[in-house]
């Protein structure tokens, strides 16, 4: 007698709810630490959840916060889609941004329809030469791009670190930021009075384009099919290894350039926490938005309202802004849990072997 | 209970098994003496396996009775078997490899809480040297042979104080030296008393070593004899069945040309072992050339080189005179070979739609400027569909599709292209009998509009249906080409078991 997981799959019907799901288990959850913070687990979830959607102000800080997350979103959705386990977005990021800043800087006098468009292609370049390597390991090694991703990442902040307090230390605060870049270059505001800025509608673009190519395109589907199934794909004819590598190359490109709008958009220079962990979110938001473009931009919009109303609540009742990145994390947790779970069925089974 | 049963150790009665749509065993009836060697003969998927794995407690019949010694009893896992005193030896081993020989025998068997492994070591070594079973107690089993530890697994058995031994194929894995040493153990332990059950589809050794012998095919037993009164070729008849006759073979028009010729073709398995020695064929234009042979001589990567998803690493293959020699999956294609492969999930993608299958494989007429046109992939498998009498819809998944229909869309897929040279490989594998013959019958009509068709089959009554002529692979080589007309159950069933 006992519980017994057994393999099937969820009805079609039910895969739209899982996310669904996952946010309600979520705050389940995470009711316990809000209460052990001394708070009513409803009151917080209304400052997190409904009072930001209440205020402009807050509102068009949600579409900031989920500008870069759009892109780091739809860069790891489309290299899982064709089966490159990129968990190295955070790395190519940073060095989008790296290689944004150190072409903003050289940007004084130039246009803006010069200077954006450089450092864009500058961005996009940069994430792909970082993803380069582990997609070219992966195709003649066979080594596991899960590791080799995830340790550029850190070789990447390493890098950025060296510069920021090497050659590109500020040369009038000392800090260890870069200079800024040429006026030029930033991106305008799309709304007066706050931070909200061209690369919002750069990012919906990118997802745009992305989905286009995974549905229009002989590309979209024959990585697809590699993601999916790699030997059948072989079988009928698909360059697997060259698919693999486009996937790999697209993906930290499109990596790259989140961290050259999060230059050009929001910071005007290069700092150590000019990610802070996007890279990495955006596998959350990928996971979450069940690898579509449509469910990446609900999950981006999402992930960028808890990241407003982890300040919103703290601030009304007083419990810490960490609170947030808890809720995050158990919102990847349970979003994997129960993504890994649709493919199973728990029955309770009686007497005999087993 | 009648006083024939009553002489008999074990006696198991109307067993029935079945997984999903297949059912293994078909009231089966199975009696084995005390101290005989019974041979249970039949070909891959006979359900001999599975028969005995029942009797061992690993899988749970579905109705049927067993009694073990006169008694009715109720075997619901291994460890009731080992109890009556049942033991089995599968053909993956259960083995820890860091321990030595003897805490592998007493593993599970130890009782109280001091191990006395001195004296466990002793009571292994006198079993050992009483069996023939040489073997060190002290040695590790990751030091062994496969042979060896296959002497460690009968140890095992016997050391719980077993009647009934069953071994699954325990030749498969063996030298011929080793092959010999077991045979002597097995007549050995036949004089303490013990009976062998001897699973195996090699017919010569049946012959050699076993008292009586009981034949299964499709799930049900054919026959139990003695042993003696049969001749190979009588056992090899019953192994595989009479031809049975549906779609009819039109004869042949004409003596084509060579289309598709392999020529001393050498490949490796995963493990870098070769498994094709030196293989060599022609197929001509209308005509189907069998390949017959038991499970594991060579046959899937025979396929798999051809289709052009496994490198060979000698020899040349030519289609129409063009050099195919590893060339990839597309290139093969666009010499004009036409691929059936043997597991349908490694050519299809199950989370894709039926239309998107349809089309993969020359996906750049479905496009243009690298943008598809979902409209003409659409109406391409609105149009196969029609002409295959496939019950889906273009925007099916096909994990959705039942076996024949998913097989119906890789036919269509490969058919309509007009191949000039086919390679089939277990092509009506898990089909039921209606989508078998539609199976052959597009084959035939392949055949009749000149196409080279090679197939590759276990099921010996689909290569004499629609062979022109027999191919036997045994070990990785061809070892005999005939015309169909001289090709019969018993003939070839002595080849595939490597009787010349």
């Amino acid at each position: 007698m006992g519980l017994k997981l057994e393999r099937q799959a969820a009805p079609v019907w039910v895969q739209p709810l899982l996310p669904v799901l996952a946010i309600v288990l979520t705050f389940g959850l995470t009711s316990v630490f809000v209460l052990l913070a001394g708070a009513n687990p409803l009151r917080a979830y209304y400052h997190f959840l409904l009072e930001p959607l209440s205020s402009r102000v807050s509102l068009l800080e949600m579409l900031v916060k989920a500008t870069p997350l759009l892109l780091t979103g739809i860069a790891v959705a489309f290299a899982f889609r064709g089966g490159f386990w990129n968990i190295g977005a955070e790395g190519q990021f940073l060095a989008g941004a790296t290689a944004a800043t150190a072409i903003g800087m050289s940007m004084h006098g130039m246009p803006a329809l010069v200077a954006v468009p450089l450092m864009a292609l500058g961005g996009f370049v940069a994430g792909m030469a970082w993803a380069f390597v582990p997609a070219v390991m992966k195709v003649e090694l066979h080594a596991d791009e899960v590791v080799t991703t995830l340790l550029l990442n850190t070789v990447a902040l390493l890098c950025v670190s060296a510069l920021l307090n090497g050659p590109w230390r500020d040369p009038i605060s000392q800090w260890p930021q870069s200079p800024e870049i040429a006026s030029t270059a930033i991106l305008p505001k799309l709304v007066p009075r706050s931070r909200l800025h061209l690369g919002f509608l750069f990012a919906v673009f990118v997802v745009l384009v992305v989905g286009f190519i995974l549905t229009q395109t002989t590309l979209g589907l024959r990585m697809r099919a590699v993601g999916l199934e790699p030997k059948a794909a072989r079988f009928a004819g698909v360059r697997v290894e060259r698919t693999l590598l486009v996937t790999a190359l697209v993906s930290g490109g499109v990596a790259g350039f989140a961290g050259m709008v999060e230059v050009a958009g929001i910071h005007y220079r290069l700092i150590e926490a000019i990610s802070g962990g996007h890279g990495y979110t955006g596998i959350l938001v990928a996971t979450l938005g069940n690898l579509s473009p449509l469910g990446v931009v609900l999950s981006a919009l999402f992930v960028g309202l808890i990241d407003i109303g982890s300040q919103t609540v703290s601030r009304a009742l007083g419990v810490p802004v960490y609170l947030g990145d808890v809720i995050q994390a158990t919102l990847l947790l349970v979003t994997l849990a129960v993504l890994l779970l649709q493919n199973y069925r728990l029955s309770w089974r009686r007497g005999g072997a087993l | 209970m009648t006083d024939a049963n009553e002489a008999m150790l074990v006696c198991m009665r109307g067993i029935w098994k079945q997984f999903g749509p297949v059912i293994a065993n078909q009231g089966v009836d199975f009696d084995l003496k005390p101290g005989e060697i019974h041979a249970l003969l039949g070909e891959n998927g006979a359900g001999k396996s599975t028969l005995m794995r029942i009797l061992y407690g690993l899988y749970r019949a579905d109705a049927g009775s067993i009694a073990v010694g006169g008694a009715e009893v109720a075997i619901h896992s291994p460890r009731d078997a080992i109890a009556l005193g049942i033991g089995m030896v599968t053909q993956h081993f259960a083995l820890v490899p860091p321990l030595s020989v003897a805490e592998n025998i007493i593993l599970g068997q130890e009782r109280g809480l001091r191990l006395d492994l001195r004296t466990a070591e002793g009571k292994v070594a006198s079993a050992a040297k009483r069996f023939g079973l040489s073997v060190d107690p002290r040695a590790r089993v990751r030091d062994l042979s496969v042979g060896q530890r296959q002497r460690v697994e009968i140890l095992k058995v016997l050391h719980r104080n077993a009647r009934v031994l069953i071994l699954d194929e325990p030749t498969a894995v063996l030298t011929p030296q080793e092959i010999e040493q077991l045979f002597e153990t097995l007549l050995r332990l036949k004089t303490e008393g013990v009976s062998v059950v001897f699973i195996s589809h090699k017919l010569h050794e049946v012959m050699r070593i076993t008292d009586r012998v009981t034949v299964m095919r499709a799930g049900k037993v054919v026959g139990t004899t003695a042993t003696h009164q049969m001749s190979p070729s009588e056992l090899a008849r019953m192994m595989v069945g009479q031809t049975i006759v549906g779609v009819s073979k039109p004869p042949r028009t004409g003596q084509g040309s060579v289309v598709l010729k392999l020529e001393d073709v050498w490949a490796n398995d995963d493990k870098g072992v070769p498994i094709l020695k030196g293989v060599s064929l022609e197929v001509n234009t209308g005509e189907i050339l069998g390949i017959a042979g038991v499970a594991g001589n060579g046959q899937t990567a025979l396929s798999e080189v051809l289709e052009g998803t496994r490198p060979s690493t000698r020899g040349r293959m030519w289609v129409c005179g063009k050099d195919i020699t590893n060339a990839s999956p597309d290139q093969v294609m666009q010499a004009g070979v036409g691929r059936v492969p043997e597991d349908r999930h490694e050519s299809v993608i199950d989370e894709m739609t039926v239309a998107e299958n349809m089309a993969i494989e020359h996906i750049d007429e479905f496009s243009r400027f690298g943008l598809l046109r979902h409209a003409q992939i659409r109406q391409h498998a609105e149009r196969l569909i029609a002409e295959y009498q496939i019950k889906a819809r273009p925007n099916d998944r096909v994990r959705t599709l039942s076996g024949g229909n998913m097989q119906k869309v890789i036919l269509a897929r490969v058919l309509e292209r007009n191949p000039r040279a086919i390679v089939v490989s277990q092509p009506t594998r898990g089909l039921d009998i209606s989508a078998t013959e539609y199976v052959h019958g597009k084959l035939l009509e392949q055949r009749q509009k000149g196409a080279a068709v090679l197939l590759i089959s276990e099921d010996l009554d689909e290569i004499l249906k629609l062979a022109d002529r027999v191919a036997v692979i045994y070990n990785g080589k061809i070892i005999s080409v005939m015309p169909a007309e001289e090709a019969n159950p018993e003939r070839l069933g002595l080849l595939m078991a490597g009787v010349h």
